[in-house]
């Protein structure tokens, strides 16, 4: 830039904040008459150079303010975060006169200007979002297909679930362990005879008929649960000096991480079955949680590995040393270190299947986003593609911000440092 | 007195490179042996052979009857009978100091919980640092951690300890205070074999010395004659370096 001849110092500190004000203060103006007047003050010029202006304008001002030490503690304080040189302030202005500029007509897309009460697409008369799409399609969204008087299966399924791994915080140290058997082999078995019937006097519901959030959450957990053991003994075996473990593992990891997702379902659906012997039926939904538990397993192995990697050789030592075998000194010294080093990879791998579980569409089984998919495309709501996937999207980024909330209060819970 | 380690024509390779050759050593029960030399000249990986942390390919070692070589099963119960305490502490940093020593006891003696704790507690009063059990490794300082390190190896009651450069790590202000509680364990009768390059340490416990270079045992002979009247000049162009 070039320099200007009358630099700002302190001896001339109200002229150049006052000039360099009333600068910043024009670019802000035109801003905000832009975003909510809809005015243009700087029309007269060129498109481009108009739509830069207040930038420019700015970028002046803030040049003018820039005096170290003014004595002035909020103009110290601004010229320190935003304004230290140049290319900060041309940033710290984009960055504000975005905010400025596009924070609205989100804001008016989601509420000021949506539609939230009536029951069809016609009631949606605003420019803004139609939620009246999710609010009708809501029970879909969350229970797929299942019918709704059986609906507080899964309801029950879940608040279950939730109570127990709620419980599991409050209860004493002593009974946590059982608390935990419980919720991971007991649970599972009684969650899923609930849901799917058959027995009892409930009502059997075939797993296609299963959809929505629920099926997100089904899908997600069991992989999450399952994975996580599969990923670390591959990991260990790795790392085996046996050679047929460590190159089965090898082989293992390698051909799963070498092939997407999408593929390993269809296989699932498709090629699986003829290697079964005729008669027997593996449900489709069973074959998709083993094609993703694998699948995300090889991940997670590689993961683990990575932990175990940074350890030191030292600790292999001491365990030996203390006369532990094998299996005692990778479960009692090696992976509790391990594993709390490589958490958020650990965390990163969940977020990621969570997310992939979109893609068991392709078996013809409708989890959230699979849903959405089928209701945009109903002829009564044709143009809700922009709600519903809105919609998904909130659900998932509020389950994985979760799960990453999670995982850093464990990191923190569990680190040994001071 | 009893042989409880003999080493019969020890070889060892890495690679190509012979770092221990031909080496023949008996200790007693209840003998105290230094082990110095420059660096490189396979003091740590002779001590590491007798729990095998290294292994040897040609010769014999024997630890309280066993033979140790690649078909030994049980390693494990000869390892939990030989202490070892290692340069850099090599602590769990996961686990409270008092977890620490009383881990390998619970998980491999099957002691019964209350009772590896009382062990631990004895061995930490012992070591003096009983007031720091509840804290972890991070929050003690260098000395402190290889003093534990001392009492988690006690903890399985070995009959054998070893030590790798025990004060290596340590600020030299700290070293006293691990060599203090390393005599109070000779004096207490255990069998100790000891790489350190602390002399005043070796004169005061060591019943016997060994000077080891390129591999070797050059020279072995009594504390007293060792220091007094080395037989090899390279022994003696190495005290002369390290007093």
């Amino acid at each position: 830039m070039k320099q200007i001849p009358i630099k700002p110092t302190k001896e001339n500190l109200t002229t150049f904040v006052t000039l360099g004000g009333v600068l910043v203060l024009i670019g802000f103006i035109d801003v905000l008459a832009n975003t909510f007047l809809e005015l243009n003050f700087t029309a007269f010029l060129p498109s481009k150079l108009s739509y830069f202006a207040p930038l420019i304008i700015g970028t002046i001002g803030l040049y003018l303010i820039r005096i170290e030490f003014s004595g002035n503690k909020l103009l110290d304080k601004i010229n320190t975060n935003f304004n230290s040189n140049n290319l900060n302030a041309i940033l710290s202005l984009v960055v504000i006169f975005a905010l400025i500029k596009y924070i609205p007509p989100i804001l008016n897309w989601f509420f000021f200007e949506a539609n939230f009460v009536g029951s069809t697409k016609e009631d949606c008369t605003g420019n803004g979002a139609c939620w009246v799409f999710v609010k009708v399609w809501f029970n879909r969204f969350v229970y797929g297909m299942y019918p709704d008087a059986e609906q507080w299966r899964i309801n029950s399924a879940f608040i279950m679930l939730f109570a127990l791994v709620g419980a599991s915080f409050f209860v004493p140290t002593k009974f946590k362990k059982y608390l935990l058997i419980f919720l991971l082999f007991v649970y599972p078995i009684i969650g899923l005879k609930l849901i799917s019937g058959g027995e009892f006097g409930l009502k059997y519901v075939e797993t296609g008929a299963w959809g929505g959030l629920s099926l997100t959450f089904i899908v997600s957990a069991f992989a999450l649960i399952l994975c996580f053991p599969i990923g670390m003994f591959l990991a260990l075996g790795r790392k085996s000096n046996l050679p047929a473990i460590r190159y089965t593992s090898i082989g293992f990891i390698e051909l799963w991480r070498g092939v997407p997702l999408i593929t390993v379902l269809f296989m699932s659906a498709v090629m699986f079955p003829m290697f079964l012997p005729d008669g027997t039926y593996v449900d489709k939904l069973i074959r998709v949680l083993i094609a993703i538990t694998l699948f995300e397993a090889a991940y997670m192995a590689e993961v683990i590995r990575g932990g175990l990697q940074a350890l030191p050789k030292g600790q292999y030592e001491a365990a030996k040393s203390l006369g532990m075998g094998y299996w005692r000194m990778h479960f009692l010294i090696i992976l509790p270190q391990a594993l709390k080093l490589v958490i958020p990879g650990i965390a990163n791998t969940f977020l990621a299947l969570v997310k992939d579980t979109p893609l068991i569409f392709v078996v013809g089984l409708l989890e959230l986003a699979g849903m959405v998919n089928l209701a945009k495309t109903n002829p009564k709501w044709l143009g809700m593609a922009m709600e519903g996937y809105v919609f998904a999207g909130l659900v998932f980024w509020i389950i994985c911000y979760a799960m990453s909330r999670y995982s850093q209060n464990l990191e923190k819970k569990l680190s040994t440092e001071k | 007195m009893n042989k409880i380690i003999e080493l019969k024509n020890v070889n060892k390779w890495f690679d190509k490179f012979q770092a221990l050759k031909d080496v023949n050593l008996e200790v007693n029960q209840q003998e105290k042996i230094v082990i110095c030399g420059p660096s490189g000249s396979g003091k740590s990986t002779l001590i590491r052979c007798i729990n095998r942390l290294e292994e040897h390919q040609e010769g014999q070692i024997i630890v309280d009857g066993k033979e140790i070589s690649e078909n030994t099963k049980d390693i494990e119960k000869i390892r939990a009978e030989v202490g070892m305490v290692f340069q850099q502490f090599n602590l769990f940093p996961h686990l409270s100091i008092l977890d620490n020593c009383t881990l390998a006891p619970i998980w491999v003696k099957k002691m019964p919980k209350k009772k590896a704790e009382e062990v631990a507690m004895k061995n930490l009063e012992r070591v003096q640092i009983a007031d720091q059990a509840k804290k972890f490794p991070g929050q003690l300082s260098g000395g402190q951690q290889q003093r534990c390190a001392l009492a988690r190896a006690l903890c399985m009651e070995p009959k054998i300890m070893l030590f790798d450069e025990p004060t290596s790590a340590l600020d030299p202000e700290m070293i006293k205070e691990v060599l203090d509680s390393m005599v109070d364990l000779a004096k207490a009768g255990m069998t100790m074999i000891v790489v350190t390059h602390e002399m005043g340490f070796a004169k005061e416990v060591a019943d016997n010395m060994i000077f080891m270079d390129e591999g070797r045992i050059v020279e072995k002979a009594k504390t007293k004659d060792f220091f007094d009247n080395p037989r090899s000049d390279r022994t003696k162009l190495f005290l002369s370096q390290i007093l």
